[in-house]
């Protein structure tokens, strides 16, 4: 059965009410996640569960994002599987100790007598709301050992992931852009990609870990994550018309990283594209180009190239944030120049 | 002091767990000053009522979350001297296989989650295992141990109004030794009394006597009454002291012999020896017979601990990941 097609809010919701019915130590915390009349969440993820499931397993919280994280950890510790949500992704840094000194150590710290099976979801992305509620922010988390990070890029992958990250017994940073959400009335984002595909009514599992070839080719290797996939496709389509032949890979998850996938287009293409929302310096790609180039040097044929948010604050006019977030054009142009 | 309501074999038992405490802390202390201690110390000679007063009134399958002062703590919560002592030395049969340290001291078997070096962080986490006792519609509950420091950080007002609001199960527990690291209390709140904030958050709050084993039991075992029927946290105060510095190498030099002779002049281990002779008519010989296992137990450990291999590198990078089988 299908669900008919679907945005990306709607499918984190199908596999949030899934995991929900199937394990009862499942249960949400956020900020205006469930309350009655309210909006589920940011960006209707949760809508209707409260009435589901009641406001114990939906539970609405104080604005207090070092509680949040905080209280998720202890009930992990004890044998819950906690989803805490922050409301945009920006707000995680006033929980960053429970993020990564808690969440991340208590596994090793105890050597292995407590996990901790959280999921940290993250609404994230340039949208027209400046710079503190816009960042992408998957790097600091993939820089931190006990942390498994994990960006979708469309409805199937988003329930697929979202499912297989609530099953898995360590915490997990699930970042989610608000441009792929696909909300509806007054909660649609502006600008947004109309992505609604057919997912599965039932339960799947999309296994961490597995990068996804979205587009096969031989030319050039477009590795993107979350908005930058459609950018990068919609790129390879244009360069397709060119007569190159782009292979576009999708990083959907940062932690475990798929090198095996990555490296094996690299040898094939001999040139890769690193495109990411992301600051530049540090970034994701940073160190994906750092093992491409240990696993595939001889293989490539030019330096692999990134094309990143500069390393400036995200800018509010839509103007100057057309400047900051990579675009079809610019990926366009430097396969291009890889090409020469 | 208050009056002794509970039986002689309780008390006889909260006394052994506080001299251990002392007594395996003042060994530690000499052997650190010999050089022999590898890590780091933080010492809680002074507070051993707290720790015992407290975990005295809960269940083993109760949990709680200490600080980067752990020691009396896990001893109290009935933990092994043996694993404890490997873990100061950093081996491999140390509680967390090394991998943790004196700050990071852990027994899940006795509801020991590990102890936290981040001041504060422990409270919001306790509020969290307490909501999951509470989801679960188990009658656990959580304890957090924190110091009069903590009560400024960001984590304690969000901690307990969180708790606050959702009638957690938790009880949040402030020793109050006056100083966080060298900085007296009075140079970090207006307030008198740290119990007072509790109001805030429309929870009770108590200022006890930590001096006082019986006070503080008889103080906790109501809090945890309280939040096992289900009608939410208690913030417990207690007045204490520790005669120690604040780590390794700290003289304590902010403080004033005058005011380091009045604490002692109350200690709660010769507090706790006095009242069993007094009132529960313990001879001393059973008293010194109690001493006499606490220093051979205290040995033991240390032994054991010294002669424990060190860990392996491979184990380095183990236990980054939980594996998929655990839970």
């Amino acid at each position: 059965m299908s669900t008919g097609k679907i945005g990306m809010a709607a499918a984190l919701r199908s596999a949030i009410r899934l995991a929900m019915q199937q394990d009862p130590s499942v249960f949400l915390l956020g900020e205006d996640i469930g309350i009655s009349g309210g909006f589920g969440g940011g960006f209707t993820v949760t809508l209707g569960l409260s009435e589901e499931f009641g406001h114990d397993r939906v539970m609405d919280t104080p604005i207090s994002e070092i509680a949040i994280v905080g209280a998720a950890v202890g009930a992990a510790l004890v044998g819950m599987r906690p989803i805490a949500e922050m409301q945009y992704g920006d707000f995680v840094f006033c929980a960053m100790d429970q993020v990564v000194n808690q969440a991340a150590k208590m596994h090793y710290m105890s050597n292995g007598q407590v996990s901790v099976p959280m999921v940290l979801r993250l609404p994230v992305g340039a949208s027209a709301r400046g710079a503190q509620h816009g960042q992408c922010t998957e790097a600091f988390f993939m820089h931190t050992p006990g942390l498994k990070v994990v960006c979708p890029s469309n409805p199937y992958d988003a329930k697929g992931l979202l499912l297989a990250a609530i099953r898995d017994n360590n915490p997990v940073v699930f970042l989610e852009h608000k441009k792929l959400y696909g909300g509806t009335g007054g909660r649609r984002e502006k600008a947004g990609l109309d992505i609604a595909t057919e997912v599965p009514e039932e339960e799947y599992e999309v296994p961490l870990g597995k990068a996804a070839v979205r587009r096969e080719g031989t030319d050039i290797t477009i590795l993107a994550n979350m908005l930058m996939v459609h950018y990068a496709l919609a790129a390879a389509e244009e360069l397709n018309r060119e007569g190159i032949r782009a292979e576009v890979i999708d990083v959907r998850c940062l932690v475990p990283l798929d090198m095996d996938t990555l490296a094996s287009s690299a040898k094939k293409t001999s040139r890769v594209l690193i495109v990411e929302e992301d600051n530049l310096t540090c970034g994701w790609g940073a160190e994906v180009a750092a093992r491409l180039g240990e696993a595939a040097f001889y293989y490539l044929d030019k330096p692999i190239v990134r094309i990143a948010a500069p390393d400036c604050p995200l800018p509010c006019s839509p103007a100057l944030e057309e400047v900051y977030v990579p675009n079809t054009k610019q990926i366009v142009r430097e396969a291009r120049r890889l090409l020469l | 002091m208050t009056s002794p309501t509970i039986p002689a074999v309780d008390m006889l038992e909260m006394f052994r767990r506080m001299l251990l405490i002392r007594r395996f802390e003042d060994h530690l202390y000499s052997l650190f000053l010999q050089g022999l201690v590898p890590g780091t110390l933080h010492q809680c000679q002074g507070q051993e009522a707290v720790a015992v007063g407290v975990c005295s009134a809960l269940r083993t399958d109760d949990v709680i979350f200490s600080t980067h002062r752990p020691v009396g703590h896990m001893i109290a919560k009935g933990s092994s001297l043996r694993r404890i002592a490997a873990e100061l030395w950093g081996k491999a049969d140390g509680c967390a296989g090394g991998k943790g340290g004196q700050m990071h001291l852990v027994d899940t078997s006795v509801g020991a989650f590990p102890s936290n070096a981040i001041v504060g962080a422990n409270i919001p986490i306790a509020a969290g295992a307490a909501l999951g006792f509470k989801l679960r519609k188990l009658d656990r509950i959580a304890v957090s141990f924190f110091g009069d420091g903590a009560a400024n950080i960001g984590a304690f007002h969000e901690g307990l109004n969180l708790a606050a609001v959702k009638d957690a199960p938790c009880v949040f527990v402030c020793e109050n030794n006056l100083y966080a690291a060298s900085t007296h209390i009075s140079h970090a709140m207006r307030i008198s009394s740290i119990a007072d904030r509790a109001a805030s958050y429309g929870i009770p709050g108590f200022s006890v006597d930590g001096m006082d084993v019986i006070a503080v039991y008889d103080s906790a075992t109501k809090a945890v009454e309280r939040a096992r029927s289900g009608r939410g946290p208690t913030l417990l105060e207690y007045m204490t002291f520790r005669y120690a510095g604040h780590s390794r190498g700290d003289p304590g030099g902010y403080r004033t012999k005058e005011e380091l002779q009045l604490w002692r002049g109350r200690d709660p281990v010769r507090k706790c020896r006095e009242l069993l002779a007094q009132h529960f008519q313990i001879e001393e010989a059973e008293m010194v017979r109690i001493d006499k296992k606490c220093q051979e137990e205290v040995e033991d450990a240390v032994e054991f601990a010294r002669a424990s291999p060190e860990p392996s590198p491979e184990t380095c990078t183990e236990h980054v990941w939980a594996p998929s089988e655990v839970q």
